[in-house]
C-alpha cells in the first residue's frame, strides 16, 4: 500500500501542487519561469479574449452534456426495460466503444463529416446537387464528437439507478391515478436523478478540458480552455498562465463535484426507498 | 423496473437501435474503408487488403507499436502490483482515510490535460530527461487507480474468514496471501491488468506531453494523431482497425474474468 500512495504522491500530487505554484509566478522575459509573486496570471483569465473562451467552452460542454444526457438516459432506461438476461449484453455493447481509441473514434467523425465525407455522399444519393455544406471544422462537429465519445458513459450512469428501481413504486403512482408521464416525471426522474447528475457532471468536466476533440473536429481556430492550456505549454510558452488556467479547470471540476456530492446525498434518501425492489 | 407500455416499448426499442447505429456506424464505416482498394473515403474502387500490408512495411508504424508494447506491458505490470496491494490495504485495515479515497481516486476524475502539463513540468523542474521512462512512471499513476478500483469492487463481498483461518493453521501472511488471498482475487487482479493494459495502449495525451522531443519515443496514439492532424494517409484506417481490435479483445476478455464489471 506505501508504495502505491508514495507513487501518487510523487508523480500526481508534487505534480498538481507544483503546477498551482506555477500559477502565482511571473513568465520570465525569455519564456521561462521569473520567480516573482503575482496574481496577474490570474486577472489575465478575465481578459475578454480569455473569458470568451471559457464561455464558449462552457457553452460547448455544456450542449454535449444536454444532448449526451437526453440520448443516454433514453438508451438506459430501453436497456433496464429490456428483458433482465438480456440487460448484461446490451450494457456491454452500449460501454464496448468507449473501450477502443479516443483518437481513431473522433478521425471517424473527420470521415463521416469531410466536405466530400459519407454525409455529403448520402445527399448526393439523394438527389443534392448544390455545394456541399459545412460539417466539420464547426461548433456542430466538436458537440457531436464529444457526445459521441462519452455518451456511453452516459447510458452506465444512467442505468444503475434505472435498473434498481422498485417496479412497485410505478404501480403505486399509477393505482394512485398518475398518468404515465406524470408517474415518471415525479417518480421515476428524482429517484433516478444521481445517476443522471453522475454522467452529467462526468461529461461536463471531461468535455471543457478536451484540446483533442476540438483540434481535430473544431479546425485551428475553434479554441477551448484545453486547447490553450496545450498552446501555451508548447507554444507559447508562458508556462505561469498556462498553470493558472488549468487551476481554473481544476476549480471548475471540484465545484461541480461537490455539487453532485450534493445531489447524491439528497438523491440517496430517496432512492434507498424506491429501489431495491 | 415496471413493463412499459406495448407503445413505449416500441419507442424505447427503435431509441436504443439508432443509438447503437450512432455508436457504431462511425467505426464500421473505418472497418470498411481498411479494406478500400483506393483509400480514399468518397470513392469505393474495390476490395483491398493492400493497407494492412502497408503498416507491415512502415518502419515508423512498427517502432511506435513497439513503443506502445513496452509502455503498455511495463505500465501494466507495476500498476497491477502496487493496485492490488493498495486495494488489499484500504480494504482491510481500519484507517480508511477519505483522503486515501480521494487520493486513489484522482487521476480518474482530473482532466487529462492537467494531469499532463503537472507532468511535463515536474520532470523539465527536476531536470529528468524524458522518454519511455517517463511515459511508463506516469501512465502507472492512473493504471494503477484503476486496477486498485477493480480489485476493491471484488473485494467488497470477500470472506474474510479464510484468511485467518489460513493463518490460525499457521501460514505466514505471505504463504497465506499467495495460497489464499490471491487465487481468490485472481479473476479481478487479471481483468484489472487487462483494462490498464487497454487504457494504456489507448492514451494519448499524458503521453504527447512526457515523452519528450524526438521520434525514439512516439507511441501509437502520437502516431495516429501526426498521421490525422498532418494528412491523412489511407494506413490509418488499417491501423484504426487494429488498434480497435486490440483494445476490444481485451476489454471483452476482461470482461470474462471479472463477470459484471463493464465500466471503468
Amino acid at each position: 500500500m506505501a508504495p502505491a500512495l508514495a507513487w501518487l504522491v510523487a508523480l500526481m500530487v508534487l505534480p498538481c501542487a507544483l503546477v498551482l505554484a506555477l500559477a502565482f509566478f511571473r513568465r520570465g522575459i525569455y519564456g521561462g519561469i521569473d520567480y516573482t509573486f503575482t496574481l496577474e496570471n490570474f486577472a489575465l483569465l478575465a481578459d475578454p479574449l480569455y473569458a470568451g473562451i471559457f464561455l464558449t467552452s462552457a457553452r460547448v460542454a455544456g450542449l454535449a452534456t444536454a444532448i449526451a444526457v437526453v440520448i443516454g438516459y433514453g438508451a438506459a432506461y430501453a436497456i433496464a426495460a429490456a428483458p433482465r438476461r438480456r440487460q448484461p449484453l446490451l450494457l456491454f455493447l452500449a460501454v464496448l466503444p468507449f473501450w477502443s481509441n479516443y483518437l481513431i473514434r473522433t478521425y471517424a467523425w473527420i470521415v463521416l463529416l469531410n466536405r466530400e465525407g459519407l454525409l455529403t455522399q448520402g445527399l448526393r444519393l439523394l438527389g443534392y446537387t448544390g455545394e456541399p455544406p459545412s460539417l466539420l471544422y464547426t461548433e456542430g462537429a466538436v458537440i457531436t464528437g464529444l457526445v459521441y465519445n462519452y455518451l456511453p458513459f452516459v447510458i452506465l450512469a444512467c442505468y444503475a439507478p434505472l435498473s434498481r428501481l422498485n417496479p412497485e413504486l410505478a404501480e403505486a403512482s399509477r393505482d394512485l391515478g398518475a398518468g404515465r408521464f406524470t408517474t415518471f416525471r415525479r417518480v421515476v426522474l428524482p429517484v433516478t436523478l444521481h445517476g443522471v447528475a453522475a454522467g452529467a457532471v462526468f461529461v461536463f468536466v471531461l468535455s471543457i478540458g478536451n484540446f483533442v476533440t476540438p483540434a481535430l473536429l473544431g479546425g485551428g481556430k475553434f479554441q477551448m480552455i484545453g486547447n490553450l492550456v496545450y498552446a501555451q505549454f508548447l507554444t507559447a510558452n508562458d508556462w505561469p498562465f498556462g498553470a493558472a488556467l488549468s487551476t481554473a479547470l481544476i476549480a471548475i471540476m471540484l465545484v461541480l463535484l461537490l455539487v453532485q456530492a450534493r445531489a447524491t446525498e439528497r438523491g440517496a434518501g430517496q432512492a434507498r426507498e424506491a429501489t431495491d425492489g | 423496473m415496471a413493463e412499459p407500455a406495448p407503445a413505449v416499448r416500441r419507442a424505447l426499442g427503435a431509441h436504443l437501435a439508432l443509438v447503437f447505429a450512432f455508436l457504431y456506424a462511425p467505426i464500421a464505416v473505418l472497418a470498411a474503408l481498411s479494406f478500400n482498394d483506393g483509400g480514399l473515403p468518397t470513392v469505393w474502387t474495390g476490395f483491398s487488403t493492400k493497407w494492412y500490408a502497408a503498416l507491415l512495411g512502415n518502419a515508423e508504424i512498427l517502432g511506435a507499436a513497439r513503443n506502445t508494447l513496452i509502455v503498455g506491458i511495463v505500465s501494466t505490470a507495476i500498476a497491477t502490483v502496487l493496485g492490488t496491494a493498495l486495494a488489499l490495504g484500504i480494504e482491510t485495515r481500519a484507517r480508511r482515510g477519505r483522503a486515501i479515497e480521494a487520493l486513489v481516486f484522482a487521476p480518474m476524475i482530473i482532466p487529462d490535460i492537467v494531469l499532463a502539463i503537472a507532468l511535463l513540468s515536474f520532470f523539465s523542474l527536476l531536470g529528468v530527461p524524458m522518454g519511455l521512462h517517463t511515459i511508463i512512471v506516469s501512465h502507472v499513476v492512473f493504471n494503477l487507480a484503476f486496477v486498485s478500483a477493480v480489485v476493491r469492487a471484488r473485494l467488497k463481498g470477500f470472506d474474510w474468514s479464510v484468511t485467518e483461518a489460513s493463518r490460525d493453521l499457521g501460514a505466514s501472511a505471505a504463504t497465506t496471501f499467495r495460497r489464499v488471498t490471491l487465487p481468490l482475487i485472481l479473476p479481478a487482479v487479471v481483468a484489472g491488468a487487462l483494462l490498464a493494459f487497454t487504457l494504456s495502449v489507448d492514451e494519448f495525451i499524458i503521453a504527447f506531453f512526457t515523452a519528450g522531443s524526438g521520434r525514439a519515443s512516439t507511441t501509437l496514439p502520437m502516431q495516429i494523431y501526426a498521421m490525422i492532424r498532418f494528412g491523412v494517409t489511407p494506413e490509418v484506417n488499417a491501423l484504426a482497425v487494429i488498434v480497435m481490435l486490440v483494445s476490444v479483445a481485451a476489454v471483452t476478455l476482461a470482461q470474462r474474468f471479472d463477470r459484471g464489471m463493464v465500466a471503468r
